[in-house]
């Protein structure tokens, strides 16, 4: 009889547990740091959304040194995650081994999509960020005077050579005499936040004649947005939509809707219609792409957009093939 | 202050040794205290938590073991070229290119039974710190390029070489991050988690692994080689007085060079404990700042290894406490942690002689009265 009892208390103490918490939205940043004004902040800001939203809670955790990622998701995991968010690649290894460990969690991951999914619980996400680099590429050239357009990388790694190979490409495709300025910020991990190096780099783009400079470098970006808008010529920005920072000096921004991912997987959750698997997101399914807003809308004609569109729709049927440089 | 004169012969060792040090360890936690109240947290609330993250737990305390296996390596590798007042600021770059060494020899010879390719990996280690140090050192020997310069300008080459070799030789191709493929499993260091079900304790993870017995042996190795070898002799006396050691016959070429190269490869085995016991593979920028931090532990620890020990074991309470710290107080972030660290380098290295006079004078003065008595 008392063991019928406990059991009845127990089997209580689970349906009442479950139904009296929330769900809690993990995340885990990568060392650019939560407020990088791109790819860690647009995650920090989507997973606000959620909690607005849906009622969430959040968990959050930035990492200092790559030794620290594991521990820390450990520990948002133990701390009642419903779904974990991990940015960047760097998470590979501690998502892998943390969500085989944590069957009941879900796993969103950023920039990475090669693991083994042994309890079906992870959406693993890539983004085609050639293609949406080369609708800016395209944007750049046509915006270009002086016919020399600047690109400023964090680090010379495979993920960047893809915004850097489909800008490169856009640009060619609008002018193929254009000429382009590319440079890497740095070896080490300070390279994703060195914004003064990121603004001399533009300064000697500038000087070399670029009057249209892209960044694909973290919080680096934030300075070289700054020295293009000193200098009165153009930035684009990158992964959020970044035309505000300097409104009129940004002439867009490819966004990677990872907070359209973010947020719709949360959903999902709540749903529970969450589905595992890997996801290569591009243009056909409007995850990259470029962004025209009321700081930009001046800069952007409708000619240049309609041509834009024409190549994005190539693009997206197969009739204009983009190399991705990260697989070279 | 200068009015303050200690005969330094009648101070006793463990005040300049230990109370000294703690003193200025001291001010530096008030400080950072401070800084903790101002970003409008309670600073009681933060030690009990950075306590409670680095030994509240068996995961967190084995998380502290493993910070400070590592800084264990790179405080040693400070102290054996200071003895001969040589700053070597390239422990990073050491540990880079002494990962090179470590991979190289666990992927190529992984034929061999697995205690000799442990062994031939730790001199791989070695070697390869070694030799990165080598090309500062000669230079220093022979042409006068000061170390400081040539060591931190060889951090950065070493950083760019291995992210050429990461992203473009030796990547694994399946995938796009910057590393290479992992070793073998059974080449993997045994890890605590391993050990501990020995001593019925059950972690699912930690980094700490067997390099930890290595980096204790190494402090044997380092007091040994300084203290009680002819070589350590000649060292110190080059570090003191070149000329002098000059005088007495002694080399201060060889010994600028050899003592760069054990620097060097002490800081190479730091690639030990992150690649064969923590990744099992070399990942973009893995020296993560230990080197840096090393220069810290090994001021502190006043270039000795008894020293070395306890302030090695005080950072790894930092860096795990630290991590525990900014997960539950939202508004100390990490950058926080960085400011402590540099307040304790302040306290200890740049001001070490604030209070210095007056402590070592006190107790001159009472310890004095009391003989008279």
């Amino acid at each position: 009889m008392k063991k019928l009892f406990n059991i009845l208390v127990v089997s209580f103490a689970l349906v009442f547990s479950s139904s009296a918490f929330a769900n809690t939205i993990g995340v885990v940043y990568d060392s650019g740091g939560k407020f990088d004004k791109s790819f860690n902040e647009l995650s920090y800001k989507t997973a606000q959304r959620v909690v607005d939203e849906l009622g969430w809670s959040m968990i959050e955790f930035e990492s200092s040194n790559d030794a620290q990622i594991e521990q820390g998701m450990r520990k948002v995991a133990d701390r009642g995650a419903t779904m974990i968010v991990a940015m960047g690649f760097a998470m590979a290894d501690a998502i892998g081994a943390v969500a085989a460990d944590y069957p009941d969690i879900k796993f969103v991951a950023t920039d990475i999509c090669w693991l083994d999914d042994v309890n079906n619980n992870m959406y693993q996400s890539c983004y085609k960020e050639h293609e949406g680099s080369f609708l800016v590429g395209m944007l750049a050239a046509m915006k270009s005077e002086s016919g020399t357009i600047g690109f400023v990388g964090g680090m010379d790694i495979p993920l960047i050579r893809k915004f850097q190979g489909g800008y490169e490409q856009g640009a060619q495709y609008v002018n193929p005499d254009i000429e382009v300025i590319a440079n890497m910020t740095g070896t080490t991990g300070e390279a994703w936040n060195n914004p003064t190096k990121g603004a001399e780099l533009t300064k000697a783009q500038i000087d070399g004649g670029a009057d249209v400079v892209y960044h694909a470098a973290g919080a680096t970006g934030i300075g070289v947005l700054q020295a293009a808008a000193d200098a009165g010529i153009l930035g684009i920005g990158v992964d959020d939509n970044q035309n505000y920072l300097h409104p009129g000096s940004v002439l867009t921004s490819m966004v990677k809707r990872l907070d359209l991912t973010i947020f719709e997987q949360a959903q999902a959750v709540e749903n529970g219609t969450f589905e595992s698997g890997i996801y290569i997101l591009g243009l056909a399914e409007d995850m990259v792409g470029f962004t025209v807003d009321e700081h930009n809308s001046s800069l952007v004609s409708s000619d240049m957009i309609s041509s834009v569109e024409a190549a994005k729709a190539g693009i997206v049927d197969g009739s204009i093939a983009v190399a991705d440089w990260s697989q070279e | 202050m200068s009015s303050v004169v200690v005969d330094k012969a009648k101070v006793p060792w463990w005040v300049s040794n230990v109370i000294v040090p703690l003193v200025n360890l001291t001010l530096a936690l008030i400080v950072s205290g401070l800084f903790v109240f101002i970003a409008g947290e309670n600073p009681i609330e933060a030690v009990k938590l950075i306590l409670y993250g680095s030994f509240g737990y068996i995961q967190g305390f084995a998380y502290t073991l493993y910070y400070t296996t590592n800084f264990i390596f790179t405080g040693l590798a400070f102290a054996v070229a200071f003895h001969c007042r040589l700053f070597n600021i390239g422990g990073e770059g050491q540990a880079y290119i002494g990962g090179l060494g470590v991979f190289l020899v666990a992927a190529n010879l992984s034929f061999l039974p697995v205690p000799i390719v442990w062994l031939l990996a730790i001199f791989g280690a070695f070697l390869f710190g070694a030799a990165w140090a080598f090309i500062p050192a000669y230079l220093q020997a022979t042409r006068g390029s000061h170390v400081v310069i040539t060591t931190i300008m060889f951090n950065f080459i070493a950083s760019s070489l291995m992210i050429f070799l990461l992203v473009d030789v030796i990547r694994d191709t399946n995938q796009m991050a910057p590393h290479t493929i992992k070793l073998p499993k059974e080449l993997w260091l045994p890890s605590f988690e391993s050990f501990s079900g020995i001593l019925g304790l059950k972690i699912r993870y930690s980094p700490l692994n067997l390099t930890f017995l290595l980096a204790i042996a190494s402090l044997f190795f380092v007091w040994f080689l300084v203290w009680k070898t002819r070589w350590g002799y000649e060292m110190r006396a080059v570090g003191h007085n070149a000329q002098a050691a000059i005088y007495a016959g002694i080399s201060p070429y060889k010994n600028i060079i050899i003592a760069m190269c054990i620097s060097g490869g002490l800081a190479g085995l730091l690639s030990i404990n992150e690649i064969l016991g923590v990744s099992h593979k070399i990942q973009a920028g893995f020296p993560a700042g230990y080197g840096f931090t090393g220069i810290a532990v090994a001021l502190m620890g006043r270039n000795h290894p008894v020293g070395i020990l306890p302030a090695a074991f005080l950072f790894g309470i930092l860096y795990q406490g630290g991590s525990e710290v900014t997960f539950e107080m939202p508004n100390i972030t990490r950058y926080m942690f960085v400011a402590v660290q540099g307040l304790i380098i302040l306290f200890s290295g740049a001001l070490e002689n604030l209070f210095r006079p007056q402590i070592e004078s006190f107790f001159v003065t009472r310890l004095n009265k009391d003989v008279k008595i």
